[in-house]
């Protein structure tokens, strides 16, 4: 892999950028390989890289639909925070957090993760004493957090209206400074480009349409391009994971939704911190380019169409005009969706199946970006020691039967 | 921007009046206390989600508040009729697979359908039993 740096940059431009080497190659199927990885956003591109980095298996391959990075992994509105209510998630996002801090070097690659700060605001009595209880907790479990008033919310965030006329006025706010966003396709093609460097096989255009299974044991997949041996296999599908269980006869508690996002005209910096707003439903940053990166709730019926419904649109900008007057004559560039997998207890679903070597990394929702890098992490060690690993272990899909869910609904802001 | 018929007020109207609520024909075991565990998380928490054909409850909120079902396309999310709570759908997952044969054969190409085809699900007994199986 030829490595990037500023000096490999003047080179470049003295050769006129005519010789880049290409980012990964574009390989034919092998009939088999140790590790199938299904799904090539952010999660499976991460498990791959971390199973050859850490765990030595390179005789890996991802198998990607479409191309990489294309499903909800470039669909996002990027925001990083690792401030949980529980002691389950706050481990396995913080863990993700971890990681996201030295990110970049460690690919080689530039994800552009920006430690811009994050705040969920308050807007009832209730929300502060949830805020409040959050923030406690996540100090207890080492992650940084700060509980702040209507004025310290005001003097982070100038533009915002923070006043007591507003209808659903800004009581205060939780605020993780080490939280911010980082840029979604740099961190797919980082990846990407870092696990093709040690070997793993990138299967773009290969969809799965099946698994062969014999004795409870998968054998490997059928895809549009043959079919491809394995013994172990990790779907990491998002959206599509209900489609790819039932496929090989399993049921997860899962529902698929349209969320979506939308950006406007690029403005001149107005904005340095993300500002989310679980109450009146909205939240907003501020991309380098300019543009206001605005995310909106999920379409309450099940959908597999890339698309969200137009009142959803309208809802989520009437709560962005109402934090941001000065927004109101902003225009909107473009509007796009994503289908994500919603869990009943709003957190992700890492787990073994009934069928042997078969495993689900899932469910993450709304809010699976921010823990792309641990997710990876902590699937590609279960995946090498077909033991769950310690951080992702009670996110096991027993957990639906056993009745220990880690409910993070509501209790933490979790929207995104 | 969904237009729905609503059975009880017999129109049709725009689907911000309308709530959705999930997965339609959901029985409450009988006697939960004699659940399994498994019974009683499935009862709770496991919810068909096909990528097609959907039979779903909604509310119609600031109409006449009553609940009542639609079966829905979730890819194209044409929605193919609605009833009152307590009837059966008359169209179920054998529509989907029409659909399919036909757009195969070249008529129409509406329906964008995942390939493995035991995804469907639909009110039958038998397409429940394929996703819950194994
Ligand atoms: C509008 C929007 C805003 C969001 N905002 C945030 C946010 O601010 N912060 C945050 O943390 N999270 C956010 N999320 C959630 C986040 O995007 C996801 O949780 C995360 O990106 C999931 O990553 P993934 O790699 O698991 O899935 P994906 O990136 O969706 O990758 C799954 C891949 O599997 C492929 N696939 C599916 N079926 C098959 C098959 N049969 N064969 C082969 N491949 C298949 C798909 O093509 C896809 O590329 C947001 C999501 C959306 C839609
Ligand atoms: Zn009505």
């Amino acid at each position: 892999m030829q490595r990037y740096s500023g000096f490999g940059l003047v080179k470049h431009a003295l050769r006129h950028h005519e010789d880049w080497q290409r980012q990964w190659r574009n390989p034919t199927p092998k009939p088999g390989y140790d590790v199938i990885i299904v799904g090539g956003g952010g999660h499976g591109l991460a498990t791959a890289y971390y199973l050859a980095k850490e765990h030595g298996i390179t005789n890996v391959a991802v198998l990607e639909k479409g191309w990489l990075g294309g499903g909800n992994t470039a669909r996002n509105t990027t925001i990083v925070r690792s401030n949980y209510l529980w002691d389950e998630s706050a481990a396995l996002y913080e863990h993700a957090m971890k990681h996201w801090e030295g990110l970049s070097q460690e690919l080689n690659y530039n994800v552009m993760f920006s430690q811009r700060g994050v705040l969920n605001l308050g807007h009832t009595l209730q929300d502060m004493r949830d805020i409040q209880r959050r923030v406690n907790a996540n100090r207890l479990n080492g992650i940084d957090g700060e509980v702040l008033d209507a004025e310290g919310v005001q003097s982070l965030v100038p533009i915002m209206d923070c006043s007591k006329r507003a209808r659903y006025p800004v009581m205060g706010a939780s605020w993780q400074p080490r939280a911010g966003v980082a840029r979604h396709d740099a961190v797919a093609w980082g990846y990407a480009r870092a696990a093709d460097a040690l070997g793993v096989d990138l299967l773009q255009n290969t969809e799965v349409t099946g698994f062969k299974i014999r004795d409870g044991q998968i054998q490997g997949v059928h895809t549009n391009r043959g079919d491809i041996a394995s013994k172990t296999v990790g779907c990491v599908t998002a959206g599509n994971s209900s489609v790819l269980a039932g496929m090989a006869g399993l049921n997860l508690p899962l529902e698929s939704h349209p969320l979506q996002a939308l950006v406007s005209e690029p403005l001149k910096p107005v904005l340095d911190t993300v500002v989310m707003s679980n109450h009146v439903h909205g939240y907003i940053s501020q991309s380098d380019k300019g543009d206001l990166v605005i995310g909106a709730g999920i379409d309450g019926y099940n959908g597999y169409g890339q698309r969200g419904s137009y009142p959803t649109v309208e809802h989520t900008l009437q709560a962005i005009v109402e934090m941001f007057p000065i927004f109101s004559r902003v225009r909107m560039n473009r509007q796009w969706g994503g289908i994500v997998d919603t869990c009943p207890d709003a957190c992700p679903i890492l787990s073994k199946t009934k069928v042997k070597g078969l495993y689900f990394n899932c469910g993450w929702g709304t809010g699976g970006f921010k823990a792309t890098p641990g997710s990876g992490h902590v699937f590609a060690a279960s995946l090498a020691k077909g033991e769950m690993h310690p951080i992702a272990a009670p996110f096991s899909i027993d957990r639906f039967h056993s009745g220990a869910l880690i409910d993070e609904h509501g209790a933490a802001g979790v929207a995104h | 921007m969904f237009h729905i018929y609503c059975p009880y007020c017999e129109e049709l109207r725009e689907e911000e009046e309308f709530h959705p609520k999930g997965q339609a024909h959901i029985a409450r075991p009988e006697e939960p206390d004699a659940c399994s565990d498994e019974e009683w998380g499935d009862y709770l928490f496991f919810r068909d989600n096909p990528r097609g054909i959907h039979h779903e409850m909604w509310l119609h909120a600031v109409g006449c508040r009553k609940f009542f079902n639609i079966t829905r396309n979730t890819v194209s999310y044409e929605i193919l009729e609605t009833y009152k709570m307590g009837e059966q759908p008359t169209v179920g997952a054998e529509h989907l697979a029409r659909e399919e044969k036909t757009a195969r054969e070249g008529k129409t190409d509406s329906v964008q359908v995942a390939e493995g085809g035991q995804q469907t699900v639909g009110a039958s007994d038998a397409a429940q039993a394929s996703v819950k199986g194994a």
